[in-house]
């Protein structure tokens, strides 16, 4: 938590500073009050006062509320001036910091993962800086000035309150106690109970092929009851807090009356009147104590929750950040090669490796493909070009400079990479198709429409409502998944770049639309190296140079023809989805 | 830390919606409106526990004021002894009642001169309630009395009162009534204990009744996802049912236990309060009344403002969220693309409103509570200042601005709670709407009165689709006029390209949808005159998006079906071939499925496969899957699913050329229709759709 406040700037500092002062100038203000209602108090006891002398430590009075509003309104201004400051710049940070990820870092993390940590658990934080730092600074302040103060008034009375105080405290360890183990096994049931759920929704068809409603409702009510039980036990221990709580006030109320009244027939005259109007103070007293330290119980269920966040923001500000930018940006000699000099490659903590030895090279205008079964390392191959990872051993070599001393984006500008799952953003296709920059010009109309014909998708974007300027929701979910596909395969194209990467992206295409797209390609990049991963053998079929992977060796290089002769796993792969005969005429 | 709510959504129907909301509590509406009950009574106890405290503190303030009529009973009862044997029979002098009385000063003067003997001659023994006052006593009261004139302040007046010799002391000293002061304290303290119970009891009896209420409305949800066609759920998201189980139950549940309670406390303190203050004083209690009432006005507004902004948070909150899922999932090609800099600038602008909106919506939310505390202390302040303007002269006493000064605190607070209840109240009836909703949707058709039946082990296998017309929607027919028959044992392929709505077989042969006309005749028996449930029996089901619940390996092989032995499974497990591999695991056929990560989606399908196996039905639908299976499982799966096809009618899902030219018949589909049917050489021949589709894998 500290760590992560050491991101505050001066400026918020100097907020802090301001807010600490004024909060306890507040507490001041707030215990100065019943100090003329105690005087107001002692005037009425006392026969001869006057009105005017009533009025003046009315307006005392008064004048103290009037500031102590003053001073929270503008705590409460600058509480969450500082709390929005905070959040604003924190939340940044994080997404700058995950921007600058590789995928090692995001895989660690997850996607959903880092997604809570830049927007749930920042609100965390703010909620603790806009509504806790007030209580984190006022109620000790408060308990223990009004504490000193009670405690120089009368010892025997502040008993009562002490005893109120312990009452509260232990209440509210036994419930923190009691309930905190059951919240976390709240959230793991309501995961439970919405995964049984999606399970009875996504399985609708096989549940009821196999006639298994009953069986899954009884599934479902399992959780239900489980559910409802650790609610209700929560709540019944909760129960106990509103009643104790208020028991509590009161009697420490009629505690100091009925107390004070014995006090007060001990003493002499004089006494009494004094004794009486200080009994009264004592009262609001109390009851400052008790309520701060109600709010001390409460910082303390807080807390935890944004330590928490605090300490999951902090990890992935922490993360150290594999793929290094480099800094060549000038022109290169050669254009469009690939080469792989002896690749291997693993993850950081891992012991196997999932490529080795990998070495080719792909030539201007060549296309080399990648097969292998799953797992075989053929979209780790091609994750290194682009420095999605970067190669443990061996070097990765584009247009005849090793990838890592390039400047990132000069690298990026050479590349057109598409992968297996299509990304789409909010917006219109246009800004789909022109996305990011290549260090030329964005792409114009012309450009646009010619690359998502290329990518076959002219026919379905034109029959949108709005055709090129339609609307793409997040994620694209109007639109179908092989139209997805083309689209971000027409977002390569229109980025004109040296070298295609097609990490698996024709899966999603029927065979049909899958063969058009690739001799469209074909003919309008002419000159543009292709490197393809694919499952289908149909995809493939025609690459200039094959590369078939297993268990992260290479086991074979070579076109179609080649590889059916010496290579029996391409074979085995080949027959798996073509009959002899087929893979013969082709 | 009582927060406004974040979520403010509107009901279409609020009266209707809690109406139904009331009306469908069944058994549980007593247990509510009992629990309504004690709130009530808990809330007037602690309205009129004031006006108890006002007269305890009565009885304190009692005892603190001297009782100074004795005081001048004791002057009149020395002067009368004195004048008596001074003999002075000056009948005129006046000494007895007014101790300001310039005569009796004099006298005093004089007397006070007079040497001990003198005065104690003068003076006699005498009792007063029963106190005896000896000469020496009467000789120092009367010493002190004289230091005593009109310009005498009452703080040194008290002061001489503590002089005063024991026996007068006594007499004069304010006496507490010990009596009334423990009936008074006894009175409270029952008040306070038992509105402490009530609010016990009710907020136990809520729990029980919100969350059995709540349970019971999940259940509720959970029979009815059975009871609902297919296409509801064909039209509807899975994430739109879902958030109705969770999370409007979960309102719907949290808010009539803490809103309903809240809301009858806090009426009844408000309207208690208001009616006690007026019982306890009228003036004071319009002196409250007019100095809450601005600040009221001031926090509604604010309420209503903040309101506005905490909506836009909201929004802006949405907005952030989505544009960085966005960019966290499309990682890779935000960063291939080098679009860093796009993404954080549409980062930034994003993020710097919702700055302005948390910022301004946590300030307006924050200051609520100053300023309905600082409505409390101008209130306080009032009422002590007209309190005691009115105790000065008499008209009330010091206890009535005790009580007070708590009336204000117990009247102020209230409403602001009123209005959060009845804003969670709001969004109660919209999420009960949206249950009631979904409760309200068509079911499937009743089948009670359909007879015919196809028991499995009777099943031949015979199946003909007669002029069947279909559509999803009655206006657009997309299977037309469809017929053919299949023999036993058959295979039937079913191809065409993504979405050419391949699915749309299953859901007519499984009875998901009626068709709208023609009939498909299973063994001679019309479909339309067998259950759903007869039909499922008949079929075995496998489909490409790998089906298994987060259980046992064992439980989702044998699913359902009850009486299934081990055995049974490990046979089943052999043929599709995956009984090593289950073998493999240390908990063998006990391993749940979720968490063994070990478990590839070529085995999840083998297991899927299993299943059908062990339901051993004589019809088979099949949906072959490769995409996402490495090739070696692939082969397995395929072999696995081949060993199923033998012996069934197959309605085949193909993708593979191998099952295609192998089937006996071909439904060749594209954008919903069947457009092409035969086996592969008669479509060959016809050199149509599907010779295109088949050609095109070996394009150039």
């Amino acid at each position: 938590m500290i760590k992560l406040f050491k991101n505050l700037t001066k400026k918020d500092l100097l907020i802090i500073l301001a807010v600490i002062f004024l909060v306890i100038f507040s507490v001041y203000l707030d215990l100065k009050l019943p100090e003329y209602m105690s005087e107001i108090t002692k005037l009425i006891q006392t026969e001869d006062s006057t009105l005017n002398e009533i009025l003046t430590s009315g307006l005392m009075m008064m004048l103290c509320a009037v500031s102590s509003l003053i001073c929270t309104v503008v705590t409460g201004y600058l509480t969450s001036l500082l709390a929005a400051r905070f959040s604003r710049s924190i939340r940044r940070k994080i997404f700058s910091t995950v921007e600058s990820y590789g995928v090692a870092e995001i895989k660690k993390f997850q996607t959903s993962s880092l997604i809570t940590r830049t927007t749930n658990d920042v609100t965390q934080i703010e909620m603790l800086l806009a509504m806790g730092l007030q209580f984190i600074i006022k109620s000790p302040v408060m308990a223990v000035w009004a504490l000193v103060k009670i405690l120089n008034r009368s010892s025997e009375l502040s008993i009562i309150t002490f005893i109120g105080v312990i009452i509260i405290v232990l209440t509210n360890i036994y419930i923190i106690k009691k309930v905190s183990p059951r919240f976390e096994k709240m959230q793991k049931l309501t995961d439970k109970i919405n995964g049984v759920t999606r399970e009875n929704l996504t399985g609708i068809r096989v549940i009821r092929a196999f006639n298994a409603e009953n069986f899954q409702h009884e599934r479902f009510e399992n959780v239900n009851n489980e559910l409802t039980s650790t609610q209700l036990a929560n709540q019944k221990t909760f129960s106990i807090m509103e009643p104790i709580m208020t028991f509590v006030m009161h009697f420490q109320n009629l505690g100091i009356y009925f107390v004070g009244a014995f006090l007060i027939m001990q003493v002499g005259i004089i006494e009494k009147i004094n004794l009486f109007s200080n009994m009264v103070v004592f009262s609001s007293y109390g009851l400052q104590v008790i309520m701060s330290f109600l709010m001390l119980t409460m910082i303390f269920m807080i807390l935890p929750r944004a330590q928490v966040s605090a300490k999951r923001i902090n990890e992935v500000l922490d993360e150290k950040i594999l793929v290094q930018d480099g800094n060549y940006d000038k022109d290169t000699k050669e254009k469009g090669t690939v080469e792989f000099k002896d690749v291997s490659f693993k993850y950081p903590d891992a012991d196997e490796y999932i490529l080795k030895n990998i070495s080719f090279k792909a030539n201007k205008g060549e296309t080399v493909a990648f097969i292998g079964s799953t797992g075989s390392g053929k979209s780790t191959l091609v994750n290194l070009v682009p420095r999605l990872y970067d190669a443990t051993e061996g070097e990765v070599i584009v247009d005849g400079v090793n990838v890592k001393e390039y400047k990132l984006s000069s690298l990026n500008n050479k590349l057109g990479y598409i992968p297996q799952k299509a990304v789409i953003f909010t917006g219109s296709v246009e800004d789909n198709i022109s996305y990011g920059t290549n260090g030329k010009r964005k792409p114009n109309k012309k450009k646009i429409k010619e690359a998502i014909e290329v990518a076959q998708g002219k026919d379905f974007v034109e029959k949108m409502n709005e055709g090129y300027s339609s609307h793409l929701a997040r994620g694209g979910t109007n639109i179908s998944g092989g139209q997805k596909q083309r689209l971000s395969i027409a977002r390569a194209i229109a980025r004109d770049p040296e070298i295609y990467i097609f990490d698996d992206s024709f899966s999603a295409l029927d065979y049909q639309t899958d063969a058009k797209l690739r001799t469209e390609l074909k003919r309008y990049t002419k000159d543009a190296t292709i490197l393809i991963v694919a499952q289908r053998i149909g995809t493939i079929i025609n690459a200039d140079k094959i590369i078939v992977l297993d268990k992260g060796e290479c086991v074979g290089i070579g076109t179609h023809k080649e590889l059916l002769k010496n290579c029996d796993i391409y074979k085995e792969i080949a027959l798996s989805q073509l009959s002899k005969e087929e893979l013969e005429n082709a | 830390m009582p927060r406004p709510e974040m979520k403010q959504e509107k009901s279409k129907d609020f009266t209707g919606s809690m109406k139904r909301l009331f009306n469908s509590l069944g058994s549980w509406k007593a247990i509510l409106i009992i629990s309504i009950i004690l709130g009530f009574f808990s809330a007037a106890l602690s309205a009129i526990a004031p006006n108890k405290l006002a007269d305890l503190t009565d009885v304190v303030s009692d005892g603190i004021k001297p009782n100074v009529k004795k005081l001048e009973i004791v002057s009149e009862k020395i002067g009368n002894n004195i004048v008596k044997n001074l003999n002075i029979n000056s009948k005129e002098i006046n000494i007895t009642k007014n101790t300001d009385n310039e005569q009796y000063k004099i006298m005093l003067k004089k007397f006070n001169s007079m040497s001990i003997e003198e005065k104690s001659n003068l003076l006699e023994d005498f009792e007063i309630d029963g106190i005896k006052i000896s000469k020496n006593d009467q000789i120092e009261y009367l010493n002190i009395i004289s230091t005593i004139d009109e310009n005498t302040i009452t703080n040194d007046l008290l002061k001489k009162l503590d002089k005063l010799p024991k026996s007068i002391n006594k007499l004069v000293e304010p006496k507490m009534n010990v009596e009334n002061l423990k009936k008074r304290s006894m009175i409270l303290a029952t008040i306070y204990l038992l509105s402490s119970i009530l609010i016990y009891i009710e907020s136990i009896m809520l729990a029980y009744m919100s969350n059995g209420y709540a349970k019971r409305l999940r259940t509720s949800i959970s029979t009815k996802i059975n009871k609902l066609p297919l296409k509801y759920f064909d039209n509807h998201e899975t994430g739109d049912i879902l958030s109705r189980v969770t999370n409007d139950v979960d309102t719907v549940g949290m808010n009539i236990n803490q809103s309903i309670s809240s809301l009858v406390t806090n009426l009844t303190l408000f309207i208690g309060s208001i009616i006690m203050m007026f019982v306890t004083n009228w003036i004071m209690a319009l002196t409250a009344i007019l100095s809450s009432i601005l600040g009221f006005i001031s926090s509604f507004f604010i309420l209503k403002k903040s309101q506005k902004y905490f909506v836009k948070r909201q929004s802006e909150l949405g907005e952030i969220n989505g544009h960085i899922e966005e960019i966290y999932s499309g990682h890779n090609v935000v960063k291939v693309y080098n679009g860093e800099q796009e993404a954080i600038e549409k980062f930034d602008e994003i993020n710097n409103r919702l700055y302005e909106s948390n910022r301004k919506s946590q300030f307006l939310s924050g200051i609520m509570q100053p300023i309905m505390g600082f409505i409390g202390n101008f209130g306080y302040v009032a009422v002590c200042v007209v309190g005691a303007l009115l105790v000065m002269n008499d008209k009330t006493s010091f206890g009535t601005i005790v009580a007070f000064m708590i009336y204000i605190r117990l009247f102020t607070r209230p409403l602001s709670q009123i209005a959060q209840a009845l804003t969670a109240l709001q969004s109660t009836a919209a999420a009960a709407e949206r249950i009631f909703e979904f409760q309200d949707e068509i079911e499937l058709s009743n089948e009670d009165s359909l007879t015919d039946e196809i028991s499995k082990e009777d099943a031949k296998g015979n199946i003909e689709f007669k002029n069947v017309s279909f559509g999803y929607n009655k206006d657009k027919e997309i299977i037309k006029n469809f017929s053919a028959k299949i023999k036993s044992g058959q295979k039937i392929a079913i191809v065409g390209p993504t979405g050419a709505g391949k699915t749309t077989m299953v859901n007519l042969l499984m009875k998901f949808y009626e068709i709208n006309k023609g009939d498909i005749i299973i063994d001679g028996k019309s479909i339309k005159n067998l259950t759903r449930e007869n039909v499922h029996k008949l079929f075995c089901m496998v489909l490409q998006d790998t089906w298994l619940f987060d259980g046992t390996i064992r439980d989702n092989i044998k699913y359902n079906q009850e009486e299934v032995s081990d055995e049974t499974i490990w046979d089943a497990c052999r043929i599709v071939g995956i009984d090593h591999f289950i073998k493999t695991l240390p908990q063998s056929l006990s391993a749940n499925i979720n968490d063994s990560e070990s478990i590839s989606s070529g085995q999840k399908q083998l297991i899927t496969i299993a299943r059908g196996m062990i339901e051993d039905a004589p019809f088979l639908i099949l949906d072959e899957a490769t995409s996402n299976v490495d090739t070696r499982t692939e082969e397995l799966v395929q072999k696995a699913m081949d060993k199923l096809t033998t012996g069934r009618t197959s309605f085949i899902i193909a993708h593979r050329l191998s099952t295609i030219k192998n089937a006996d018949l071909i439904l060749v589909m594209n954008e919903g229709n069947i457009i092409e049917q035969g086996n592969h050489n008669e479509l060959l021949e016809k050199n149509g759709f599907y010779a295109k589709l088949y050609n095109s894998q070996f394009q150039r």
